[in-house]
């Protein structure tokens, strides 16, 4: 399916709220995951999960320590959905 | 006329009698471990649950845990220990590879000559064991079993890690098995994944050691990688074992998880879709990982708090370093 950088974004967004309670708003491509938005990498993996089954994606567990940015994991679901 | 062989007489049923628990002497809070790996009490346990472990004294070895698990356990059964036919050790941290810990263990009950052996299959090692005393039971192999998973993490745990160590404990909880008129274990759904051998367990063997190649041994693991296999994919398990077991999720008393790390048992508890009415063993709260002892220790504190529990069904599942997993749905003593 064809996703483009909008749609993943805000389907990523509402992702790390369900996880996080983090607002939707604070979710921009620019942030870095831990960093930023200081979530821990056993969240991380439950919205990766979340991520899969949402976009028809397959993110291998290799694939996430390279998700260091919002950006990052929207570029990465958008090129393999 | 060829001779005809005679099978071992067979038993409809096993289920668990009693249980037993003994955990290390000294309750550890994080803020003792914290130093080394550059963290915090709150840090630890928000991302474990955990707020202190119990670890033991250093001239108290896991055998000394199992025995003493085990006597409380085959007290409670009211049998005679000469009636045991079967004690299985589930265990990873044995400094000593041979002499088995379980024939060490039998002697110390009083169960000699009771056929005794450890078993290694790390967090799920109580569950492997469990499946292995109904299968025994049931074929006719042993009429009463002990099986007894402890550990002494403490012996390999390097401070300075960050992925596992604060999370480890030290004790052993301890059933005992005999023959039922009615079932008392479900169907075992147990496996292996040795593709993902490299998640967790030990960082170097004893020869390294030996060759002054290495430290001494410790436990290490890929956090991340591990927690979606336990959650995700050992989900699945639980599912399926509900299901060959005719048991749905309300109809469950309890559901006791290896007890690997609170987010764990919190996700985990979430995928099943667990009614409010089951209840969850978070034994890991006071007592930290103890690899396969987490099980028995877990179900042991559970009906010590709740009583009123015996007789019902209860969902248990180990996973852990192989990657190998267990899971079985057995009726409460």
């Amino acid at each position: 399916m064809a996703l483009n950088t909008d749609e993943v974004l805000a389907g990523l967004a509402e992702l790390i709220t369900d996880e996080t309670g983090i607002d939707a708003g604070e979710v921009a491509l620019e942030k870095s995951f831990t960093d930023d938005l200081d979530i821990d990498s056993i969240s991380m993996m439950t919205i990766v999960v979340n991520a899969e089954e949402k976009f028809g994606v397959t993110i291998p567990d290799e694939e996430v320590k390279n998700l260091k940015t919002v950006k990052d994991a929207v570029d990465f679901i958008t090129s393999n959905a | 006329m060829t001779a005809v062989l005679t099978e071992a007489p067979q038993h409809a049923h096993s289920r668990i009698l009693a249980m037993g628990a003994a955990r290390g002497e000294n309750a550890v809070p994080n803020d003792d471990l914290v130093g080394p790996i550059n963290s915090s009490d709150e840090w630890i346990r928000q991302r474990t649950g955990i707020v202190t472990r119990t670890r033991a004294d250093r001239g108290t070895s896991a055998t000394d845990l199992a025995t003493a698990a085990a006597k409380e356990a085959v007290a409670k059964a009211g049998i005679d220990p000469a009636e045991i036919g079967l004690v299985i050790c589930a265990t990873i941290s044995n400094p000593q590879q041979t002499p088995s810990m379980s024939a060490i263990v039998a002697d110390a009950i009083g169960a000699t000559p009771a056929a005794a052996y450890d078993l290694n299959a790390a967090c799920a090692g109580y569950c492997y064991a469990i499946a292995q005393a109904d299968a025994l039971i049931r074929s006719g192999a042993a009429t009463y079993a002990v099986v007894i998973g402890a550990e002494k993490l403490s012996d390999v745990v390097d401070p300075t890690d960050r992925s596992i160590s604060f999370l480890l404990g030290d004790g052993a909880g301890a059933a005992v098995l005999g023959p039922s008129d009615t079932p008392g274990v479900s169907a075992s759904q147990w496996g292996s994944d040795g593709s993902k051998a490299g998640l967790v367990g030990m960082n170097h063997t004893l020869t390294e050691f030996r060759d002054g190649e290495s430290e001494w041994p410790t436990l290490r693991q890929e956090g991340p990688s591990v927690f979606r296999w336990a959650v995700w994919d050992m989900a699945k398990v639980a599912r399926k074992t509900l299901d060959e077991a005719g048991v749905r999720p309300e109809d469950l008393a309890a559901f006791v998880p290896h007890q690997a790390n609170g987010r764990i048992i919190d996700e985990f508890a979430k995928q099943l879709g667990l009614p409010d009415t089951v209840a969850i063993g978070r034994d890991i709260e006071t007592t930290g990982n103890t690899s396969a002892a987490s099980i028995p220790l877990a179900t042991h504190r559970l009906l010590e708090e709740r009583p009123e529990l015996s007789g019902g069904l209860c969902l248990q599942i180990g996973f852990g370093a192989g990657l190998v997993y267990a899971a079985q749905v057995v009726v409460l003593p």
